[in-house]
């Protein structure tokens, strides 16, 4: 998920605007990085990509800027890069996440007392409305993944984990290589699971049988559709058998 | 360089028709407000101070949740948006990482 972030930098020594934009220029794409001493993640050099890094204001020492960057980008650590190579040092003075892969700061944005004003209501009066615009399906977390729409029959088998089927498949969005993580989604547009793809969207177009991804988080609950498949003959009579 | 994940744009190829049963399933904004909230993300604006992990905890407890999740975590000091799936298994969180920008 790619991330954006408005950030206050503090510059030990000042810099005139020029030097600090063409350094700055000089962040964008590929960056190497070792996340900072109290991170989460294995201190090693990581390549990030830094996607824009906008200068918007200087005031004497601190220099405001929007970066957009892949997720795993340690901004703080982006601070103290540029200012190493600035020569003069620098670090991050305050930061503000304005956007999460599909969520930004929009009308959806609510803040705690929101949430507990919309609870409320609902517990009080019985009113829905509020909370219902404040919370959002999970469908809206995944938009930005490729998506596949997939038959009523195919549901309930990928619920219990079976791999899609060309078959299943009713439409197929463009860019989907091997391996592109998808979400599968009905025609109601539930989301069911999430795939990994083992072809391209030309393939999938193309074939008429065969696996086109496999199924790797289910998200809906089995028998929310039911179960159109069949168990072969030698499954129900190894199962007989269990039985008797 | 790689495209910005957000600006990607992609179109929907059509397979095959098929009317979908209305006798199952719901459409997202249509559930009932219970499985409504289960399969419900915010987008919180988290104030600076607090940490995630405690956002999510008072969440839960505005909501009346028993599992809620987050989906990155900012240092307590950064305001940030952030997102509480009020999601019964959260699976948001490894549903984020398991999206490879790459591929």
């Amino acid at each position: 998920m790619g991330k954006d972030y408005i950030c206050i930098m503090q510059l030990h020594t000042s810099v005139s605007e020029n030097t600090l934009k063409a350094v700055l220029n000089e962040f964008i794409g590929e960056i190497y990085q070792r996340p900072p001493l109290r991170a989460s993640v294995k201190r090693q050099v990581r390549i990030r990509t830094i996607y824009y890094l906008n200068l918007l204001e200087v005031q004497s020492n601190l220099a405001l800027f929007q970066v957009g960057c892949q997720s795993g980008t340690y901004i703080r650590k982006l601070c103290y890069d540029i200012g190493e190579a600035l020569g003069c040092g620098a670090h991050m003075k305050e930061l503000r996440r304005t956007r999460v892969g599909p969520f930004s700061e929009d009308q959806t944005l609510a803040n705690l007392y929101d949430l507990a004003y919309a609870q409320a209501a609902f517990s009080g009066e019985g009113s829905e409305t509020h909370l219902r615009e404040i919370i959002q399906p999970l469908e809206n977390g995944l938009a930005l993944l490729p998506k596949v729409y997939i038959r009523d029959s195919a549901v309930d088998a990928i619920c219990h984990g079976a791999h899609l089927a060309i078959p299943g498949i009713l439409k197929v969005e463009t860019g989907i290589k091997p391996n592109t993580i998808l979400t599968l989604f009905t025609q109601k547009g539930e989301a069911v699971a999430l795939a990994k793809a083992t072809m391209a969207t030309e393939k999938i177009m193309e074939q008429d049988h065969g696996i086109a991804a496999k199924t790797i988080r289910v998200i809906m609950p089995i028998n929310t559709y039911p179960k159109m498949w069949h168990t072969s003959k030698r499954v129900e009579s190894s199962k007989n058998k269990s039985k008797s | 360089m790689r495209p910005i994940p957000w600006e990607v744009k992609r179109e929907l190829l059509i397979k095959a028709e098929e009317e979908t049963n209305p006798d199952y399933g719901c459409i997202p904004e249509k559930r009932p407000i219970k499985d409504y909230i289960k399969y419900g993300v915010i987008n919180l604006d988290k104030p600076a101070g607090p940490s995630s992990h405690e956002v999510v905890a008072w969440v839960k407890r505005i909501l009346n949740l028993q599992r809620a999740g987050h989906s990155g975590t900012l240092e307590a000091s950064a305001g940030e948006i952030h997102l509480c799936p009020a999601f019964f298994q959260s699976p948001l969180k490894k549903l984020q990482r398991s999206y490879n920008p790459s591929s």
